[in-house]
């Protein structure tokens, strides 16, 4: 589903990703971890179109299309849903609207009817009873006035409700205690299908534990050094990143 | 180039699109203003005596005041005497009906969406219209008369209900009130006249729209609106102006008083022509609007939509005076381009238990400035006065600038006054976020201000709301790089 090939990346002149080569299908779960710095948010941005990272070289193909040249909102519409490591706040807009007009944008790209006011609350139900999202939190601003662990279960949320074909999440599990880690490893776990595939951009092996990678590559300096199954995060959980460094590159 | 730049430079290139003229004959008045001009501003209108010294007193007073400066605008010296201050279209002088008005100005008004004619018309609203100095239509007005209530022209008003024009007229705002409130009162041409007797409750919304179109006319409207015991009426204003190269003047005064347990609601979608992106031509928009809540629990509303004129002078206010009144005022000002405004609202705390709310919400763009400014002031007899202001201010780009100048006057120590201000921008960082849930960065914008704006635009009435949103959009139009 989706395919990169030798991709460069510049943000602000400094060359962060150095060919990145990946591919992801139908299914999998892959999980991107790697020290600090190491170009694992660039990723995740990049494949979503952010306009601060300057794509150099390289080609991405998603689902066929040539996914560099779609605008940032047809890859949304394309069933591309980034979750963010920092989700935004937007005053006025509240929760709700904002899902039902993102939801009804990517209806629209498909040639499909707007969603009625009841299925649209329907599908709200079923989808926050998987989160225990309190559903007040739909009646207010965008993010605004939330905690940290509301904003990233609101994340996971939009993604049930917008139902990507591909969902990159960046440091999903950062800033979560232990029960929203669980929390938020459910939603991911009920998004799992054949038909759709997860990246999990993550510093640690702990979320891991609640949501099992089929593949785990290691990022370093702006190239993947090593991949492996889900035996290679216990492993660096172990005995840290220092191992890798010395080795020399995998090639993919 | 950023995001936000190609929108900020998208919403300069976006049209005015109410701009065009009307080819009508006019009588007009030669440009420059003396007694002799006014002594036949008040001839041709017929009217009393009382009322031309009325004008000429304020005349004689404006000679000996000076134009204000300490407003947050700049704009060349306006030559007075370089302005038409009357024009009227050619027409017969008595309209029986609707069919005698000429057919090219109900043509202007179907463009600009003010359906005239009684047969098609909206739903519930009657239309005052004032075209260049004169009202030219009114509608609905026999169903208003079954309930005793008077819509029509000041012009008609003085000449049918002399005595409540005379007792009421200036009693808000005197003659000698300020720079352009007294020339106003020297020479205004026409507007609109409302009186909703005790009990009434108005059955439809009264609406009046204004429009400029003769070149070099100043336009000076006058609105008087009299709320009796136990009324209540909502009042919608709408305004356009065709494309001028040159700046045109609107100096117009809004008057209401409004009695015990009675209640009026104004609303207004200023949409003046603001010139053109380099800042040439637009309106001179210097107004005055107040009302007196006079009765004990009298409430009065101000909410207003300013997205037009060049530059924008403007400070609806209320006068507390009953015991438990209540002014509430609500703004969105957009300015763009060159754009200026300077406005807020004066909230005059005079009664017991009187209560005041503001909520001030402007949004710069382009290279333009806007200014919030208000007053609040308690009174020392007015015990239990409480106020809320509001002021978010909302930037879009970094070429544009906003300004909020409060000032508070409390003369009583059982008031509670409280001020919040916020300033944002409109951040690429949103217009991401909301781009990578499938939605564009035009719609992105519009969900954003009108997000911004949702506290004033709930309080304007259904039709009028729509109306603004649509005005918000059509300013924003364009904004995808």
């Amino acid at each position: 589903m989706l395919k990169i090939e030798n991709l460069h990346t510049n943000v602000e002149g400094n060359e962060i990703l150095k060919g990145i080569n990946l591919e992801v299908n139908r299914g999998e779960v892959h999980a991107i971890m790697g020290p600090n710095g190491s170009g694992k948010s660039t990723l995740a941005n990049v494949l979503s179109g952010n306009e601060n990272y300057e794509v150099t070289s390289g080609k991405v193909t998603f689902d066929g299309k040539n996914l560099l040249d779609l605008a940032i909102e047809d890859r949304a519409r394309e069933g591309m849903f980034l979750a963010f490591q920092y989700p935004i706040e937007i005053a006025g807009i509240s929760n709700a609207t904002f899902l039902k007009t993102a939801l009804n944008e990517k209806r629209k790209y498909a040639g499909l009817p707007e969603l009625s006011a009841k299925d649209f609350f329907d599908l709200i139900k079923e989808k926050s009873k998987i989160l225990k999202f309190d559903e007040s939190l739909l009646q207010r601003a965008v993010n605004q006035g939330f905690s940290g662990g509301e904003k990233k279960r609101n994340e996971i949320f939009q993604m049930l409700m917008l139902n990507p074909k591909l969902a990159l999440l960046d440091e999903t599990d950062s800033g979560l205690d232990i029960d929203a880690l669980k929390v938020v490893s459910r939603g991911v776990n009920t998004f799992r299908s054949k038909d759709n595939a997860v990246i999990l951009v993550t510093h640690y092996q702990r979320l891991l534990d609640y949501i099992v990678p089929d593949f785990v590559h290691v990022l370093y300096k702006g190239k993947i050094i090593k991949s492996g199954t889900k035996e290679l995060a216990l492993e660096l959980e172990e005995k840290g990143y220092d191992w890798i460094k010395e080795e020399p590159a995998e090639i993919n | 180039m950023s995001e936000e730049q190609k929108i900020i430079d998208n919403v300069t290139d976006s049209d005015y699109k109410w701009g065009f003229v009307t080819d009508i004959e006019a009588d007009e008045f030669p440009k420059g203003l003396n007694e002799d001009i006014i002594r036949r501003i008040s001839a041709i209108k017929e009217e009393p005596e009382w009322l031309t010294e009325w004008r000429l007193k304020a005349f004689r007073h404006w000679l000996t005041m000076e134009e204000p400066e300490w407003a947050h605008v700049k704009y060349p010296k306006i030559d007075f005497q370089n302005i038409r201050y009357f024009s009227k279209p050619k027409q017969k002088p008595q309209l029986e009906s609707l069919d005698e008005v000429d057919p090219d100005l109900l043509e202007t008004f179907e463009k600009l969406g003010i359906p005239l004619d009684e047969q098609k018309k909206l739903a519930g609203v009657a239309v005052d219209a004032v075209f260049d100095s004169v009202s030219v239509a009114t509608t609905f007005k026999e169903t208003l008369a079954k309930d005793g209530v008077i819509f029509c022209s000041i012009s008609e008003a003085i000449k049918n209900h002399p005595d409540l024009v005379k007792k009421y007229l200036g009693s808000v705002v005197p003659y000698t009130d300020n720079f352009y409130a007294t020339l106003n009162s020297a020479v205004f041409s026409d507007g609109s006249f409302v009186y909703i007797p005790k009990g009434v409750h108005c059955p439809m919304e009264l609406s009046t729209y204004f429009r400029i179109n003769a070149m070099d006319t100043g336009q000076f409207e006058r609105t008087l609106i009299i709320a009796e015991e136990n009324s209540y009426v909502s009042y919608l204003e709408g305004c356009t102006a065709p494309m001028r190269d040159n700046n045109q003047l609107h100096a117009a005064i809004v008057e209401i008083v409004v009695l015990d347990n009675a209640e009026v609601k104004y609303s207004t979608v200023q949409n003046w022509y603001p010139g053109d992106k380099d800042g040439k031509g637009g309106i001179y928009n210097f107004v005055t609007k107040r009302g007196a809540c006079r009765g004990i629990n009298s409430k009065l509303s101000w909410t207003q939509v300013e997205t037009g004129s060049a530059v924008t002078w403007k400070y609806p206010g209320c006068i507390l005076q009953g015991d438990n009144s209540v002014g509430e005022f609500y703004s969105v000002a957009v300015t763009n381009n060159f754009q200026q405004a300077d406005t807020g609202t004066k909230m005059i705390h005079i009664g017991k238990n009187t209560k005041s709310t503001i909520i001030s919400k402007g949004i710069s763009a382009g290279k333009s400035n806007n200014s919030y400014r208000g007053l609040v002031s308690v009174a020392k007899g007015a015990e239990g006065a409480r106020n809320f202001s509001q002021c978010d201010s909302m930037l879009m780009g970094d070429r544009c600038g906003a300004h909020t100048f409060p000032y508070i006057e409390v003369n009583n120590n059982t008031a509670v006054v409280e001020h919040e201000a916020t300033t944002s921008k409109v951040s690429d960082d949103q217009i991401f976020y909301l781009n990578q849930r499938g939605i564009s960065t035009e719609d992105a914008v519009n969900l954003i201000v009108n997000g911004f704006c949702k506290e004033v635009f709930n309080n304007l009435p259904m039709e009028f709301a729509v109306e603004a949103q649509k005005l918000l959009a059509i300013s924003l139009e364009g904004s995808v790089g």
